[in-house]
């Protein structure tokens, strides 16, 4: 058989029955290069297998602490039929070969379920026809089995190893048959992370642990007002430092170039600049919050419209409240980072990037390089959140190196990264309803008051509701006739961009609380008052019954005791959370979270509980605690002091329930964030009366 | 630039630094122990906690002049011995996430049940309150601590 060419092969994936793969299936090493060695059987960009039977799998998505090293590797050894102790793993660069890299959305998996298994189904079929043509066997007669193809009629085997050469030959098949999810050997299985050993050991690199020869370390001073500049600055005291070696002027301030980070870290504070603040200098969160305040009697730009919300509900009892939220950082652990070489035109980085083909082609417009020039290598992040999706750090690494002509590792302070960040957008609420004489609700009115990260970001022109803004309020599962959701976007200077479920963290603790509102107004509980409200086939109405029925809702509980129940769809994955809270002397401690998510088919439980674990504690951080104050232009805090977060006296138990089905995969690292805010802030008023409806709580 | 002479994980290690360079980027920079992170760089999160003298201390608030001498042990040194209970529990549990802050909260939990085998779960946790993750593996943690303080008895 003849070696297929490059169009060729993409062909036979579009014409074939599974042909989504296109973008995902052009080959990557070439198929067989002959002399190579070890030889090496590629059918996709995914998977390679050497002739020593070592299978690697390429990852293409970020692992951010998510599991994304182990779960996408297993969904191609199920398929190949091999064992796991017997897969590598490698991380791609980024580049769309691979297809979307985008780690974020909850869609690794989500997105990546088909394609992963398809590629290890694909070698698996082309292993088999090369082991039938070697026996001059029928392929119904060969199976595959823990990395050897079996004959069935003489029990014979031959390694994956010995195939390779084989099965590089052959044409890719036009379909491949997946495995019954009931005969899963791995998906399904609480399998070890790959990465841990590694990390905990010490030996692990993220971004900021990796050094390339020859390379300086760079920090940078930036306007303390968002949206400034440098006028001029003096270096003196900088460059008298033992270990500085440069002083260059980038786009968004002065950064120094020294031989150690210390030495970097010194000289930048050296540094005596004269700011232009530019246009925000007097700019507060008083004034950003009187701007949103601003829009709270107007009606917004329709969203959605259910019924005829707009109609006289005077004849019911009416309710109306007003929600909101501060700026969040997202503050990974690991501070941005970002290694950059760039020398004749050529860029090269490193970067703990959640968005690595993103950041090549924001870098080679900011150098004016073709993207072919920009190589992005993706390195173990330290925590991301959202804030490794943007690029600036890379751009700065990168117009740091080319000012220099060095290879430069840049490394943010904590301070650097709490000001100069991006942050979840402040937003205002105002939510309307309105429940009948017999405890009905007739009107829900959502009102969303908030930047637009979209039009931020890329379209400030487009239409309020084709934005963003309704993300995590609209198309809500409850059942009630007159529905009106509405959003003003509100422009602001300060950066915004996603966060571990984006408007998830706003939108659902605005409407979960207030439904909780209705439901008191209504004189009904709050549990039952939901569930009524819900189609009988509704998978969000299955979480709930579930999540009530495992934290015992209807248990009395002490006084100063409460709880409180929420619910989201959230990334096509359900959730519902119950939250047991203590109110004692206005302050607040979350005793117990009960969690039951429905996210279809699930690859990794173990995994899958720990993003739900990790989700409530992010969650409560800024619920509890977090919160970005502007003043003067700026952020005020700047460390771990000033913006605080969850620590593990604070951590409430957890107990978790994984609904057993075979729907479609759905998401799950944001969607334990979406209903946690107001199961909390339900479960204080329950224990207290007092209602919540500004976060961070703070009680008096 | 002054030399000082530093025992890190056993080892004499010669290093030339400024006097006032914190003992976390010696090991980072200078030595290549990248296993203690930065992050704070004020002794807030505890992500850069070593061993000095057995005890926990916090790499990023203390200058090379303050531990000459000194018998520093970072995560490396700890790992020497991949076996160690802890160790064992973090992986049988899957305790971390991102695993970025883990050598540090690994540290602090070694150095207080080397320091005093009879402490209690409550004394852990209270001292482990200020090493921060922001994955929040905290529910994990709580478990390990239990498990590992429990076979320590």
């Amino acid at each position: 058989m003849k070696k297929q060419s490059r169009r060729e092969f993409i062909k036979v994936f579009t014409m074939s029955g599974t042909g989504l793969f296109l973008a995902a299936y052009t080959p990557m090493n070439g198929f067989f290069k002959p002399g190579d060695d070890p030889k090496i059987f590629s059918p996709s960009v995914y998977l390679k297998i050497d002739n020593n039977g070592i299978v690697t799998i390429i990852v293409h998505r970020s692992e951010l602490g998510q599991g994304v090293r182990t779960s996408l590797p297993m969904l191609v050894a199920e398929e190949l039929e091999v064992e796991w102790e017997n897969i590598r793993v490698e991380q791609a660069d980024g580049h769309p070969k691979y297809g979307n890299q985008t780690t974020g959305g909850s869609q690794s998996i989500r997105k990546s379920y088909e394609p992963f298994r398809v590629a290890g189904a694909t070698a698996r079929e082309m292993l088999i026809a090369a082991a039938a043509i070697k026996w001059g066997v029928d392929v119904k007669k060969c199976y595959a089995e823990k990395g050897y193809i079996v004959n069935k009629s003489n029990g014979k085997k031959l390694s994956y190893g010995e195939l390779v050469d084989e099965a590089s030959k052959l044409p890719v098949p036009e379909n491949v048959l997946l495995k019954d999810p009931e005969d899963f050997q791995i998906i399904g299985k609480r399998i070890h992370r790959t990465d841990t050993p590694d990390k905990i050991y010490g030996k692990a690199k993220f971004g900021i642990d990796l050094v390339i020869p020859g390379m300086y370390y760079a920090a940078v001073q930036r306007c303390p007002a968002i949206g400034g500049s440098a006028k001029s600055f003096n270096d003196s005291k900088t460059k008298s430092i033992n270990g500085v070696v440069d002083v260059v002027k980038i786009s968004r301030g002065i950064a120094v170039i020294a031989n150690s980070t210390w030495s970097s870290f010194k000289g930048k504070d050296a540094l005596v600049v004269d700011w232009d603040l530019g246009p925000n200098a007097n700019v507060n969160s008083e004034i950003i919050r009187k701007n949103l305040e601003s829009k709270l009697n107007e009606e917004g730009s329709d969203i959605e419209i259910i019924g005829k919300p707009n109609s006289d509900f005077s004849n019911n009892i009416n309710i109306e409240a007003v929600y909101e939220v501060p700026f969040l950082a997202h503050a990974p652990m690991e501070p941005m980072t970002c290694i950059a070489e760039v020398k004749n035109g050529k860029a090269e980085l490193w970067a703990p990037s959640q968005n690595p083909q993103g950041l090549r082609s924001d870098v080679a417009k900011a150098l004016g390089f073709n993207e072919d020039d920009v190589i992005v290598h993706v390195v173990f992040a330290g925590g991301a959140f959202g804030r490794k999706l943007v690029s600036e750090y890379g751009i700065e690494a990168a117009e740091i190196s080319k000012a220099s002509g060095k290879i430069i590792k840049l490394t943010w302070t904590r301070e650097d990264d709490m000001k100069h960040g991006v942050f979840r957008p402040a937003s205002m609420h105002k939510l309307k309803g309105a429940v009948d004489g017999n405890g009905n609700p007739v009107l829900f009115g959502h009102h969303v008051i908030a930047e637009s990260i979209s039009a931020q970001r890329f379209y400030r022109a487009l239409p309020v509701k084709d934005s963003d803004l309704g993300e995590g309020t609209k198309k809500l599962s409850y059942k009630i006739p007159n529905i009106k959701i509405s959003g003003s976007i509100v422009p602001t200077h300060v950066p915004v961009s996603w966060y571990r479920s984006v408007y998830h963290t706003q939108n659902p603790f605005a409407v979960e609380s207030f439904l909780d509102e209705m439901a008191f107004a209504a004189n009904k509980d709050p549990y039952e008052f939901r569930k009524k409200m819900l189609p009988d086939n509704s998978r969000l109405k299955a979480v709930l019954i579930k999540a009530a029925e495992k934290s015992g809702w209807y248990n009395k509980l002490e006084a100063g005791k409460g709880r409180g129940i929420a619910c989201a769809e959230c990334y096509e994955s359900y959730i519902a959370q119950v939250a047991e809270v203590t109110v004692i002397n206005n302050k607040v401690k979350v005793d117990k979270v009960t969690c039951v998510i429905d996210c279809g088919i699930v690859i990794n439980p173990d995994s899958v509980e720990a993003q739900l674990e990790g989700a409530i504690g992010f969650a409560l951080s800024y619920v509890l605690k977090s919160k970005i104050t502007i003043e003067n232009g700026g952020v005020a805090e700047s460390n771990f002091d000033e913006y605080e977060i969850l620590t593990l006296n604070e951590m409430p138990k957890v107990e978790i329930e994984i609904m057993k089905n075979t729907y479609k995969v759905g998401g799950v690292g944001e969607t334990g964030i979406a209903a946690l805010a107001p199961a909390v802030c339900n479960a204080i008023f329950a224990a207290s009366g007092k209602r919540i409806r500004r976060l961070p709580v703070e009680l008096s | 630039m002054p030399e000082y002479s530093l025992n890190v994980n056993g080892k004499i290690r010669k290093v030339n630094v400024e006097e006032d360079t914190p003992l976390l980027w010696v090991l980072r920079d200078t030595l290549g122990l990248t296993g203690t992170k930065y992050s704070c760089g004020e002794g807030i999160c505890g992500s850069c906690t070593v061993h000095i003298n057995g005890k926990a201390e916090r790499s990023c608030v203390l200058t090379i002049k303050d531990v000459a001498g000194d018998k520093i042990t970072t995560i490396e040194g700890l790992a020497e011995n991949p076996d160690h209970p802890i160790f064992k529990t973090w992986i049988d549990l899957e305790v971390s996430q991102c695993g970025y802050c883990q050598p540090g909260q690994i540290m602090t939990l070694a150095a207080l049940m080397n320091e005093n085998p009879n402490i209690t779960k409550k004394e852990v946790k209270e001292n482990m309150n200020t090493v921060l993750c922001r994955c929040a593996t905290y529910a994990r943690i709580d478990k390990a601590i239990d498990k590992l303080v429990e076979e320590g008895k």
